[in-house]
């Protein structure tokens, strides 16, 4: 059977946590083989009688990760290597980038004026990442 | 096809000693909502006017796309509900409501009602009067759940089951989510059963919603803050603390609006975090609830 993940009630941690350290073992010790299809959302939350949202929780947060690929209305697997996460992502980005000209057009900016804008879009999540690691830190 | 399965909007009941007042609720198909409340705080008057037992006087009132209490009848074929204080027929057998059941319903699912007296550990040919609280608990929900029904309304479902009857239950029901199209409203007391299996938690207090939120949002969003103050230094004001406890020196906030930029926050104003906590479903009910009527009484 796929799922024999465990859910502590005694375990200060909230579940989703919970949910993803066990998925990221099964995975690094090779029960949950990469490339290979992993339980629907609904599925694990029907097993571990959790709700689906915190179940949906967790894979956000190991897809965001690069743990796992979840394609709209296909499921999720493990990602199959550290590329394919990449590749997936990549044709993401090019989608939106398509779209990023297009608006661009519309608006009748020129193409150093969306590049400046796509600029200031990186710097800005720089800027974030920095505070949000300096918070962390002083939280922890 | 709708995507709410229970929708209410301005909803009111004037009773002598109760009101419920103004009451808005949304239920997104195939998701499981928890209705949590203190005994008397109107869950049971909200659940019998979704099912069309108490009609409302003021408001709109729709279960799985039907007005209540105006298309009850064509809503109930497809809403299971038990409550407490439903009964089953004493000198009856459970074999004996089955297919009282099933003559009724024509989606009734033999094989199904088959397995769950398996689960729930029961017997057909034993009369309802011999049976035990948790059994006649889960007879109850067999009856209900078996007929397939795309809305299940439960009023206290695992009020006092033991331990294994309850994981039974609450297994059963996130089973019926399995499946997308269906959706679940159960109200309860126990804080931990809702916050095991919830998607949606509505907090209902004096006749009135106090909050309704997802259920990650509740937990995410509300910590105690534990601070050290420096003798001369002042409490931060911090957005959306609900509550001030401890001492002077050492006071202890429960926010509902926790953002971990509030740690700097207090920090360069000179008020030393020392830990930040996590809080269960319960603390945050009750949380809520003091801060709710502390406003109201001043």
């Amino acid at each position: 059977m796929h799922s024999d993940l465990v859910i502590s009630q005694t375990d200060g941690r909230p579940m989703y946590l919970q949910i993803m350290d066990q998925i990221r073992q099964r995975i690094a010790v090779g029960d949950w083989e990469q490339g290979k299809e992993i339980p629907s959302i609904r599925q694990l939350a029907v097993t571990l009688r959790v709700s689906v949202i915190t179940v949906k929780r967790a894979y956000m947060e190991l897809e965001r990760d690069g743990i796992i690929v979840t394609q709209q209305g296909k499921g999720s697997i493990v990602a199959p290597d550290p590329e394919l996460g990449s590749k997936l992502y990549d044709q993401e980005l090019a989608k939106h980038i398509d779209r990023v000209a297009q608006l661009g057009e519309l608006l009748g900016l020129t193409p150093k004026e969306v590049a400046s804008r796509v600029r200031e879009a990186t710097d800005r999540l720089t800027t974030d990442r920095l505070t949000k690691d300096r918070l962390t830190k002083e939280y922890s | 096809m709708n995507d709410l399965s229970v929708h209410f909007e301005g909803v009111s009941k004037i009773y002598p000693h109760f009101t419920l007042d103004d009451l808005s609720l949304e239920l997104p198909t195939g998701t499981i909502m928890g209705l949590i409340g203190a005994n008397g705080a109107g869950k049971s008057t909200t659940i019998r006017i979704l099912m069309g037992l108490v009609h409302q006087d003021q408001g709109l009132v729709q279960v799985l796309g039907r007005e209540m209490p105006r298309e009850q009848a064509a809503a109930k074929l497809d809403i299971g509900f038990v409550s407490e204080d439903m009964r089953l027929y004493g000198p009856a057998t459970l074999a004996w409501h089955m297919s009282f059941v099933q003559s009724i319903y024509p989606q009734w699912d033999q094989a199904y009602s088959e397995m769950l007296l398996r689960r729930f550990d029961l017997k057909p040919q034993q009369k309802i009067k011999g049976l035990s609280h948790g059994q006649r608990v889960k007879a109850a929900l067999l009856l209900a759940l078996a007929r397939r029904p795309r809305l299940l309304v439960l009023d206290e479902p695992t009020t006092g089951l033991d331990p294994v009857a309850r994981q039974e239950v609450l297994g059963e029901l996130m089973a019926v989510l399995a499946d997308e199209d269906r959706t679940i409203l159960f109200s309860s007391h126990n804080t931990l059963d809702v916050e095991q299996i919830s998607d949606q938690i509505t907090f209902i207090d004096r006749g009135r919603i106090i909050a309704s939120d997802n259920k990650e949002m509740f937990l995410e969003r509300w910590r105690r803050l534990r601070l050290v103050l420096s003798p001369e230094g002042d409490l931060p004001s911090l957005p959306g603390v609900v509550e001030v406890g401890g001492s002077e020196r050492l006071p202890v906030l429960v926010t509902n609006r926790f953002d971990p930029a509030m740690v700097s926050v207090c920090n360069d104003a000179g008020a030393t975090v020392q830990a930040v906590d996590p809080m269960t479903l319960e603390e945050i009910f009750v949380a809520n609830v003091h801060s709710r009527r502390e406003k109201q009484t001043v």
